[in-house]
Parts: structure tokens; C-alpha cells; sequence
């Protein structure tokens, strides 16, 4: 009973609308990376090149989710 | 040198000047150039529908359209039509739908009927006139053949395969009489070493050198094929799913075929956590390595390159969209002022795709040949 009611309130929500809110998560991780990137930078300016090269992986990831999220559920 | 250079603006200026002439040919010798009525991109559905046209590949090279003397001219090269259909194989040249995308002009072909409608070759049964669908959007009383045309982007593939196959044949030739490259050699060098000494040393180890060349090939084929992108060709050829999901196939290939016995190991039977959990885990784990990472390398490039084409030439039609707004001057100027801002990004993002393809292929090859510790 409860199930057929999840059904028939997700299928009236839009699939744009969840790839909407999965690419504002995706928006809140990216602010959190960089944060951190340049966090790490300040504090240990010697290791620019190893923090950019995570920052960059872990940014191509989580791009990666919200282009999913907006391919799927287009 | 000076002269490597000179020659290779050489072949690119001869390149392009022998598919105008081809073009040319083409615009005079079409009979039906004539019957087409004028119908300049003006209003925002035209440009929507340009826009979506270009991001899709093409059976014509179309480069633009000019209406000189109140006709329409279509300036462009045709390319060959490769067919496989219920006659077996047939191949034309793709002028002979002149230009129609509306599924109206009938191609007669070894007894076969071909139309094309909206980018997709149908093959017509006896009697029809133009394909028509049902409400699926499956044609009723027309077949797809096997298409194996080369179209805009096989092209692409191919021009870029065969520059990629000469720029480095000759810089491998150059290594054989001295240390130090000349010429073009010179700015390929300096990227070559980069590939190796920051994206395959320190991702897979020191089995780095068995990879090195698949991921040199897809960093180049990518980055220059993202930058030919950025060119008025209209190339689009990092941005179609076809060629991204072969590319992430390929990545997939690699890595399974190279992995070992440890990686299978932390695959199924993860160690040192809870029996009860490592089924779970291997369902996880055995669907990131089989479907989510090669999915995410095919999705981000697609979508990447894609997003880019759209913006420029949203921006680049706001030149002809807000003309009523802000006059002519001033639309023409924001948009110019805009586009060339988001051009330049895009030479930046062009790099950095071909860079984060590179670098997540040699991550995902690494996690696969990593040995374990020995205990």
C-alpha cells in the first residue's frame, strides 16, 4: 500500500528535478574542494602540484556524477 | 626549423582549399539548389534547430550557406554513403540527397530506395514515397539499413589519425640521428614527456611503460580533436556518445585484460572487513570496474564537449537574436565580446578533458596492475 503511494508521488515529480538536486550537491562538493584545495595550498605551498592534481581527480568524479544525473535524467 | 612548419600550414591551407573547390562543384552542379526557397537562421526555433543539427553528426561536410544572387547556396564537400541493406551493399556519394534531411528525396540504388530524415538513412519498402512512424517513432514502411558511412566525424577521425600518425612517425624518425628534435618536434616534445612523467609515472607505477602508448594516442586524439572542435569547421567529434563510449571501451578493455590477481582478489573477497559484508562490497566494487567508471570517462568528455558547442553558438546567436534590443552594433558586439570569453575557456577545457580522460584511464589501469604488499 505505502509502495504503490511512493510510486505515484515519484512519478509525478519530474526527473529533471532530481538531476536538479543531484547537481546542487555536486555544486555544495565542488565549493568543498576547492575550499580545500586552496586550504592545503596556503598551508603548505610546496605541495601546489600534488593538491592540484588530486583536486582536479576528485573534481573530474564528482563532474562526472552530476553530468550523469542530468544525461539520466533528461 | 622554419620550413616543417611552413609545410605543414602548407597542407592545411591546400587541404581546405581542395574541399572548396569541391564545394564549389558541388553548389553549381546541384539542380535542386535552385528550387530551395531562402531560409536564413533568424528566429530563436531556427537557431534551436541549428544548434541541435550541429551537435549531431552529419552524412555531408556542410561548412555554410550563402544567398547571393536570391538563391541559396550550401557550401560544403560531400562524403561517401556506405550502405548495408536488404540488396546487400550499396554506396554513393552523399550529394545525391542534396541536402534534404526531410526524408523527400529518394536515393534509387542497386533496386533499393533510400531516404534521409533527419540524419538517419531509411531504406524505403515497395511503394512508399517518405518514411513515416508510428507513434514510437518507428518507421512503418521503411527499414534502417546498416550504416557504415563515413560521415563528418569518421572524417574527422580519420584526418586527425592521419596528421596524429605523421607529426609523430616523424618525431620517432628524428630520436634515430640525434637527442634533441627540430622543428615541429619541438612543441610535441615537452607534451609527450608530460603525458609520461605526470599522468603514467605516477598514476600506474612501474609498470608504466606497457601504457604509455595507449594513453599518449588517447590524450592527443582527444585534445586535438577537442581543439578542431573549437575551429568554424564544425567538427563535433569528442562530442558524440559513439566516439566517447569506444574510447571508455577501450579504457575498459585495458584494464581488465591487464588486471591481476590482487585487484580480483580486493574485487570479490574483499580482506579484512567482515564475511558478512564482502558480497556486498563485491557487487559494488564489480559494478564500479564493469559499468560506473568506463560510464562516467564516456558521459563527462560527451557532456563536457557537447555543453561547450552550445554555449559559443548560443552566444554567437545573440548577434542575430537581439538585434530588435540593442541594435545591430550592439548586439554583434556583446555577442562577439561573449563568445570570444567562453572561447577561451573552452581552449582551457579542451585541454583539461583530454587531460582528466588520460589521467582517470591511467588511475583505473593502475588500480589494476597494482601488486599487493607482501606480508
Amino acid at each position: 500500500m505505502s509502495l504503490a503511494i511512493l510510486q505515484e508521488a515519484t512519478s509525478l515529480v519530474p526527473n529533471l528535478v532530481g538531476a536538479g538536486l543531484i547537481v546542487i550537491g555536486a555544486g555544495i562538493g565542488l565549493g568543498q574542494i576547492g575550499r580545500g584545495a586552496m586550504e592545503g595550498i596556503a598551508r603548505q605551498p610546496e605541495a601546489t602540484n600534488k593538491i592540484q592534481t588530486a583536486m582536479i581527480i576528485i573534481a573530474a568524479l564528482l563532474e562526472g556524477l552530476a553530468f550523469a544525473a542530468i544525461f539520466l535524467g533528461k | 626549423m622554419k620550413e616543417t612548419e611552413l609545410r605543414i600550414i602548407t597542407t592545411l591551407v591546400f587541404t581546405f582549399f581542395l574541399s572548396f573547390v569541391a564545394s564549389a562543384e558541388v553548389s553549381i552542379n546541384d539542380p535542386h539548389a535552385e528550387n530551395q526557397e531562402i531560409n536564413p537562421v533568424n528566429t530563436a526555433e531556427e537557431v534551436k534547430e541549428y544548434i541541435q543539427h550541429h551537435v549531431k553528426d552529419t552524412h555531408d561536410f556542410h561548412l555554410f550557406t550563402h544567398f547571393s544572387d536570391g538563391k541559396e547556396h550550401h557550401v560544403g564537400f560531400p562524403l561517401p554513403v556506405i550502405l548495408w541493406g536488404e540488396y546487400g551493399l550499396t554506396t554513393f556519394m552523399s550529394s545525391e540527397f542534396h541536402h534534404d534531411d526531410s526524408g523527400h528525396v529518394i536515393v534509387e540504388k542497386n533496386g533499393s530506395r533510400f531516404v534521409k530524415n533527419h540524419g538517419v538513412i531509411y531504406e524505403l519498402k515497395n511503394g512508399a514515397e517518405t518514411v513515416e512512424f508510428d507513434a514510437d517513432h518507428h518507421p512503418i514502411n521503411a527499414s534502417k539499413p546498416f550504416d557504415w558511412s563515413i560521415t563528418k566525424s569518421t572524417f574527422g577521425i580519420l584526418l586527425i589519425g592521419l596528421l596524429m600518425l605523421w607529426m609523430f612517425g616523424k618525431l620517432a624518425r628524428q630520436y634515430k640521428n640525434n637527442a634533441v628534435p627540430t622543428g615541429f618536434g619541438r612543441i610535441l616534445e615537452p607534451l609527450v614527456i608530460y603525458v609520461r612523467d605526470e599522468i603514467a609515472k605516477p598514476n600506474i607505477g612501474p609498470k608504466y611503460r606497457k601504457f604509455t602508448g595507449y594513453l599518449m594516442t588517447v590524450f592527443f586524439f582527444v585534445w586535438i580533436l577537442n581543439l578542431v572542435g573549437l575551429t568554424p569547421f564544425g567538427f563535433n567529434v569528442t562530442g558524440q556518445l559513439a566516439v566517447t563510449a569506444a574510447l571508455a571501451i577501450l579504457t575498459l578493455i585495458i584494464y581488465l585484460f591487464s588486471s591481476n590477481k590482487h585487484f580480483w582478489s580486493h574485487q570479490l573477497w574483499m580482506p579484512g572487513v567482515p564475511y558478512l559484508i564482502r558480497p556486498l562490497l563485491a557487487i559494488i566494487e564489480l559494478a564500479g570496474t564493469l559499468l560506473i567508471k568506463p560510464f562516467a570517462l564516456m558521459v563527462r568528455l560527451f557532456a563536457n564537449i557537447t555543453a561547450g558547442h552550445i554555449v559559443v553558438m548560443s552566444l554567437i546567436s545573440i548577434g542575430i537574436l537581439m538585434q530588435k534590443d540593442m541594435t545591430a552594433f550592439g548586439s554583434t558586439t556583446l555577442s562577439l565580446v561573449l563568445a570570444m570569453f567562453i572561447t577561451v575557456i573552452e581552449v582551457l577545457v579542451a585541454f583539461l578533458q583530454a587531460y582528466i580522460f588520460t589521467m582517470l584511464s591511467a588511475l583505473f589501469i593502475g588500480m589494476a596492475v597494482e601488486e599487493g604488499e607482501h606480508h
